[in-house]
């Protein structure tokens, strides 16, 4: 790194290497881009990234199982749900527990309005990065309902800590449902007036359309997943099919990016697929409420969780794709090893390749269409 | 396919360098040759009836016992849905393991990260540099043996206990508060000498 920044220039009027980053509004977090310009368009962008890295991996090898559990919403504050969701299904496959399906019904009610708030962020931020400011405004204010919904559920707004192994920390809030439906119902209201007020713009479109494509083939061999992989026209989504906890119960959508303004896998179809999604958490979340069984919210768990040795993969499909935990256990009390796999590190290494010959501005775009998020790259 | 199928058809294909699929207890996998790994990785991704086309993982582990690093790849196929674990054993003092980002791009990051954290070289990678710690950074965290050093550039990384110093914040309120309060009377004294008679005898 330090090489390339002291490179010698040949010809100092035609290149330029500018920092972008690391503390610029567009690149979401803490993250630098070493971009390698000519005039406005650039040769490459480099991604520096570990400015945020917290060795998480590493507190997990000293804080037991159960501990982990609040270390897991810091690795996604965006969508905490999930880093929560995926290290209580390791634990459990590890334990070969089986959880009741009440709370499999609960995680996937809040893993659903935490979906939605976690793309609210998202295609708020990348209209703001665009250059179009109010949609975040209104983005941000439907996402404090949300969180007020979440923060009455499981009493945070961020950093959730909901789920337990074998089950969810709480039931249902009296009342509770009614307030959802009721968010909901305007909800699916707002989302009409979203696409008039954003989605098809024409400056929106026009700055979107046909930028920064990733053909599918190259989206599956980078290793991208979830909504940037279904942009780019691959039929794919962990909770339809490699199913976990409640999903198989409902019906859903997948929507898949095929070019709805310009060609497929292009920065407008990473975000169209996002809002689209929006709408499918929705409807997952009415039919949830709808066919919630009583019972039980968590699993008989041993109060001292010491796993056979053995190691295990759990999969869900968070707001970013794909969130693998590898757990190795040793049959101690702590993981051997735990390994967090998320879909913004490998997010990050495609843009090195993306970015060659894309103009400064549509960097923005591509990192926006992205959606990384910087704790999940750096963890 | 299942995984027991995929695993006949690498030991078919590449015999003893291939071990046997270890017994399930959570889930299963099979260790590689280091030497054959990029062959297999080749051989697993392009044969059409298994098509692993997704590289999901590559994660390093260590294991002082067995004097080794693990490095552990997860396979999957998106057309056929499919996956096999593959391990591939790195001697601890040398870890060295032949590049697989030919054949998946996506290894390139996930190499990067086992390098950075468990000093895993992987001969072949167009760009092993450290992605997550900074550059100058001595040794490789992830490693069981490795112990904190003294601070990086100045910063320390050992930090008292807080108790500590709200001990002294205390203490230090307390005395600013008896500074402050009035002070009590003196004590009096045994009996005021009387004063010298004053001479006046002018």
């Amino acid at each position: 790194m330090e090489k390339l920044i002291l490179r010698k220039v040949p010809n100092a009027s035609e290149e330029m290497l500018l920092n972008f980053g690391p503390q610029h509004p567009s690149t979401h977090g803490v993250i630098n881009f070493l971009v390698d310009t000519d005039g406005e368009v650039m040769k490459k962008a480099i991604p520096d990234v570990g400015y945020l890295h917290r060795s998480i991996e590493k507190i997990a090898e000293q804080v037991g199982y159960a501990g982990f559990m609040p270390y897991t919403d810091r690795v996604d504050y965006v969508a905490a749900m999930f880093a929560n969701e995926g290290w209580a299904i390791a634990v459990e496959k590890l334990l070969k527990i089986e959880v009741p399906p009440r709370a499999q019904y609960l995680r996937a009610i809040a893993g659903e309005l935490c979906r939605i708030a976690s793309h609210l962020v998202s295609t708020g931020t990348m209209a703001t990065d665009i250059g179009a400011t109010t949609p975040l405004v209104h983005a941000l204010r439907e996402r404090e309902a949300l969180n007020d919904l979440i923060e009455a559920l499981c009493g945070a707004r961020l950093t959730y800590n909901y789920h337990r192994i074998g089950g969810v920390a709480f039931d249902l809030p009296e009342g509770w449902s009614d307030r959802v439906l009721r968010y909901l119902d305007h909800f699916e209201t707002l989302l009409v007036e979203w696409d008039r007020l954003i989605s098809y713009n024409h400056i929106y479109v026009k700055r979107l359309a046909n930028v920064a494509v990733i053909p599918r083939e190259m989206a599956v061999d980078y290793g991208l997943v979830g909504p940037n992989l279904r942009g780019s026209g691959m039929d794919w989504d962990v909770r339809r099919d490699v199913p976990y906890g409640a999903y198989p119960d409902f019906k859903f959508d997948v929507p898949v990016g095929r070019g709805f303004k310009g060609v497929s896998g292009d920065a407008f179809d990473r975000y169209y697929v996002r809002v689209l999604e929006m709408r499918e958490s929705a409807k997952i979340v009415r039919q949830a409420l709808e066919k919630i069984p009583d019972g039980e919210i968590t699993a008989k768990v041993p109060r001292k969780i010491k796993p056979e040795p053995g190691e295990v993969l759990s999969r869900v499909e968070s707001a970013r794709g794909e969130m693998a935990y590898y757990v190795v256990s040793d049959g101690t009390e702590k993981p051997w090893r735990v390994r967090i796999r998320t879909g913004s590190y490998l997010a990050m290494g495609i843009i090195e390749d993306v970015s060659r010959g894309l103009m400064v501005a549509d960097l923005v775009a591509l990192i926006a269409s992205l959606d990384v998020v910087a704790p999940e790259i750096d963890r | 396919m299942t995984t027991n199928e995929i695993h006949e058809r690498l030991r078919a294909k590449f015999g003893e360098d291939v071990g046997p699929l270890s017994e399930p207890k959570v889930d299963p996998f099979c260790v590689v040759k280091a030497e054959r790994i990029a062959e297999v990785a080749r051989f697993l991704k392009d044969t059409p009836e298994l098509q692993l086309d997704f590289c999901e993982d590559v994660a390093g582990v260590d294991q002082p016992k067995k004097n080794v690093i693990e490095v552990v790849y997860h396979l999957f196929s998106y057309q056929h849905r499919h996956g096999i674990v593959l391990k591939v054993e790195a001697d601890r003092a040398n870890p060295v393991v032949p590049t697989v980002e030919t054949v998946w791009k996506a290894a390139n990051w996930m190499e990067r990260e086992v390098y950075d954290l468990l000093g895993v070289v992987f001969p072949g990678h167009s760009d092993l540099r450290r992605v997550l710690l900074p550059d100058d950074w001595q040794g490789h965290p992830l490693r069981k043996d490795w112990t904190e050093q003294g601070g990086y550039h100045g910063i320390s990384n050992e930090r008292e206990n807080p108790l500590v110093e709200l001990r002294r914040l205390d203490e230090k309120a307390r005395a600013e508060a008896a500074a402050l309060a009035p002070k009590p009377p003196p004590a009096p004294a045994a009996a005021p000498v009387p004063a010298p008679a004053p001479e006046n005898k002018a």
